[in-house]
């Protein structure tokens, strides 16, 4: 197989163009998969080897997906000598290939599936034919009917094992080869030797048979695997089933007409005439306004939102009432939707280091079981030497650490794909250990505990500069800044340009116009440039409190000052509510006026706030808070506090949902209401839960189980049994994660279904400890 | 009772056929989606000029 390959194919330039790229320094990444991966073993193994090659910068391993990015020099090391090192570990990578891999996932499942129904039929005809013998054994059957019995369930057995069982040995292979201890090789020892045995003892006609017990313990274990893997698959394969948002057709509008084009064949500049009720088949602007767009799929919130002609609309949202025109952006692997999955399966290859410690354990555990087995094996074969076999076999069978390997990942997996249903982005595995022992949150205001949507109430001027002259000013200089406040400005005549436009973090806009170097900001700011002193000051009080004042000015002083309002985000108070009853202390660091501030805070309830810093001086209060035992979550719009966001244990920030990329925050929250962000707080809290428990239950159950088979009380059946359900057990409760959660908000694919009302006794049960769920 | 040496080999004979059912079922494409076709009973069909292009839609995805 792997060994005979011809790597040097995919060398070739036509195959080569389709999987690797090549960066601007001169290195090249490659996208595979690799077959053959199946737990987060394999992945280490494959990265650990390749890491030490000279020449490879990085390799990052999907242990869900397989996906894998390979970077490395090309002057120094060739794709085909990579792929090379990849299959002499025992794997096989093929190149991803965007939608064409879906067939090798696909058959790679349906090749899993097919060979859990083997084992299943063939486990009940086996089994049943074990009744008989045992029936038949105290009531008497004779020699040749037993000897019958025994040759058909040989018969039944053999390519269960063989077929059904190929992948246990083939781990554990790869286990052996690479030297690293993985729960494979107590499982294929064990089927090995049960099916060998009873082969023997059924051409020797003397002795037990242990086909029964052999067949249950590959079903299980199959079944326990399939649904594992199918179920994190699922979970973090948002690419795949937000795919199923996009209408697969898209009616273009041409010059001469209309034609209905495939939605892969649409390019940038396009005009698609969208119909009611169906989605967007790709990026854009919207030619004609305003729509009602539902935006559910991507925020988790019902209520559709209204959008102007020239906004942005995203692939997969829906238009609601009216045909409408787009003039499409961005199409197919560029479209927010697929960024949002490209980010969620990025985060599912960070192996936190937990994950890591679980790996460790497993493997120490896999020694010790052999340890036990073989201890076991030699006290009986003194006792009593016709018990040894069984008794091993059970011990081996028993202590299987699956439940241990499948305890931590199937909880994150399950997890993040539900808060990234619910609009919650998980960027970094890391992330959600961290969310969990959050004991203080830092707000940024402007655009996080306030709405983006600023607005102009007053401008004052001097006498000099008209009202309308001014604000073209500032719309000049805004229109080059991302930050909140340039969007008050925005939807204003567009009469003057800037030049030179450069932002100050804490001041605000520096650039020309004309040949007039301006300043737009706070006063300190502007009030700087000014070379003649300051005439005009403004200093009258602004007609509502609490307003944001954005001042203008050039070399001669002051020209206008605008107010600003701004308007609290709606679930602010809800949030900070929860928050509180979490035990989570909430305060707010902000660059803006002191008054705006402190009014924001108070209506909130919030103590503890602080105006007018810095970037450099909310690090440094982040920095002086963590020193004091306090575990931050930063929270901010992730463009302006990037400093703020890095410094944090663990960051979110507020996507408006087009510029998802910029962000370099853990996580980003796409709704427009902040209350539901609480349910990130929850989902970590109750998922670290699910893994403490998991892990206590795997760990007990194998301390519980040892004694007993070790002591001969359990037959190799019952071993296979329990081990199964231990495992699924595991997974269940796993699973829980991915319900969708009654707290704040409602399910983000199913809008008002009765799912809460089925779930609302089920957490109340296990909302003891977290009262905020009962506020819900 | 020596019909279980006929009933026997005529049971794992029907098992063969099961297992052969099965396996055309998934190479067919039955289990590929398990979830699709649930909703395709509340989604809309009433685009009328795509209407022929509506049941293939989770088919051009999928592959």
């Amino acid at each position: 197989m792997a060994a005979t390959r011809d790597w040097q194919t995919f060398d070739r330039p036509a195959i080569r163009r389709q999987f690797v790229r090549r960066e601007n320094d001169g290195t090249e990444i490659a996208e595979l998969l690799i077959q053959g991966v199946h737990c987060a073993a394999c992945t280490w193994r494959i990265e650990s080897t390749l890491r030490k090659l000279p020449g490879v910068v990085s390799i990052e391993v999907n242990p869900v997906t397989t996906r894998t990015e390979l970077h490395w020099h090309p002057d120094q090391l060739q794709l085909p000598e990579l792929l090379k090192r990849i299959a002499d570990l025992g794997f096989t990578p093929v190149p991803f290939l965007g939608h064409g891999n879906q067939n090798t996932i696909e058959e790679a499942r349906r090749l899993a599936l097919r060979r859990l129904l083997v084992a299943g039929l063939g486990m009940m005809q086996v089994s049943s034919y074990a009744v008989a013998m045992y029936m038949g054994a105290f009531q008497g059957m004779d020699e040749q009917m037993e000897e019958f019995f025994r040759l058909i369930s040989l018969l039944v057995a053999t390519p269960i094992v063989l077929y059904s069982g190929a992948p246990f040995f083939a781990g554990a292979w790869r286990n052996i080869r690479t030297r690293t201890p993985g729960m494979d090789i107590p499982v294929a020892l064990a089927i090995g030797s049960a099916w060998s045995a009873s082969v023997w003892n059924t051409f020797a006609g003397t002795g037990e048979i242990y086909f029964d017990s052999a067949t249950m313990f590959v079903f299980f274990l199959s079944g326990t695997r399939y649904l594992e893997a199918a179920g994190r698959y699922r979970a973090l394969d948002l690419t795949h089933s937000l795919a199923q948002y996009l209408p697969a057709t898209a009616v273009r509008v041409t010059a001469t007409g209309s034609e209905e084009v495939g939605i892969m064949e649409l390019v940038r500049g396009d005009h698609v005439l969208v119909a009611p009720g169906t989605g967007f088949p790709a990026d854009g602007i919207l030619l004609d306004g305003p729509a009602h767009v539902d935006e559910s799929m991507l925020t988790g919130e019902s209520m559709p939102v209204v959008k102007a002609q020239g906004d942005a609309v995203v692939a997969g949202t829906v238009n609601l009432n009216a045909a409408t025109h787009i003039a499409v952006n961005k199409t197919g692997p560029d479209t927010v939707l697929a960024q949002i999955g490209r980010m969620v399966t990025q985060a599912g290859m960070e192996k936190p280091r937990f994950l890591q410690l679980t790996d460790r354990i497993a493997s120490i555990i896999v020694i010790a079981i052999m340890v036990v087995a073989t201890a076991a094996g030699m006290v009986w074969w003194i006792i009593e030497p016709t018990r040894v076999f069984e008794i091993v076999l059970t011990v081996l069978v028993v202590t299987c650490p699956c439940a241990l390997a499948i305890a931590t990942p199937a909880a994150f997996a399950f997890a993040t794909g539900r808060l990234a249903r619910d609009g919650f982005l998980i960027r970094r595995g890391a992330a959600l250990p961290a969310l969990a022992t959050v004991s203080r949150v830092i707000f940024d205001k402007t655009g996080t505990l306030t709405v983006n949507a600023l607005r102009i109430t007053n401008t004052i001027t001097r006498a000099d500069c008209p009202p309308a002259h001014a604000k073209a000013l500032a719309a000049a200089l805004e229109a080059h800044s991302a930050h909140p406040i340039a969007h008050a400005f925005t939807g204003m005549t567009h009469s003057i340009r800037a030049r030179n436009v450069r932002m100050v973090a804490g001041g605000g806009l520096e650039g020309i116009a004309g040949d007039e170097l301006l300043r737009i900001g706070n006063r300190e700011f502007v009030t700087a440039i000014a070379t003649a002193g300051v005439a005009v000051d403004f200093s009258e009080p602004p007609i509502l409190t609490g307003q944001r004042l954005i001042f203008l000015g050039n070399t001669a002083g002051l020209l206008a000052r605008f107010e600003i309002a701004e308007d609290l985000r709606p679930g602010a108070r809800e949030l900070l509510d929860s928050l509180g009853h979490r035990g989570i202390s909430s305060v707010i660091a902000s660059g803006d006026q002191a008054e705006a501030v402190a009014n924001l805070a108070n209506s909130l309830g919030i103590r503890d706030w602080r105006a007018r810093m810095l970037p450099e001086d909310k690090l440094q209060w982040l920095r002086d808070m963590q020193q004091n035992g306090q575990r931050i979550a930063a929270v901010g719009d992730g463009i302006n506090d990037s400093p703020l966001l890095a410094g944090a244990d663990v960051s979110i920030a507020m996507g408006s949902g087009t510029s998802m990329a910029h962000y370099s925050a853990d996580c980003v929250w796409l709704g427009a209401q902040l209350n539901g962000l609480d349910k990130a707080f929850a989902m970590a809290q109750q998922t670290m839960r699910i893994v403490k428990q998991n892990m206590v239950w795997a760990l007990g159950y194998n301390l519980l189980a040892v004694p007993l088979a070790v002591t001969g009380s359990i037959a190799p059946w019952m071993a296979a049994l329990g081990m199964s359900l231990s495992s699924l057990l595991v997974m269940l409760n796993a699973l829980r994660l991915s319900l969708p959660q009654g707290s704040a908000g409602k399910p983000a694919l199913i809008a008002g279904t009765p799912r809460n009302a089925i779930l609302a006794p089920d957490q109340n049960r296990d909302s003891g400890s977290d009262p905020t769920k009962l506020a819900a | 009772m020596t019909i279980i040496y006929l009933l026997i080999p005529l049971g794992l004979l029907l098992l063969l056929v099961a297992v052969g059912a099965f396996f055309w079922a998934v190479r067919s494409g039955q289990f590929d989606d398990l979830e699709a076709p649930a909703w395709r009973i509340i989604l809309d069909d009433d685009r009328a000029p795509a209407a022929g292009a509506e049941p293939d839609k989770h088919d051009e995805h999928r592959q």
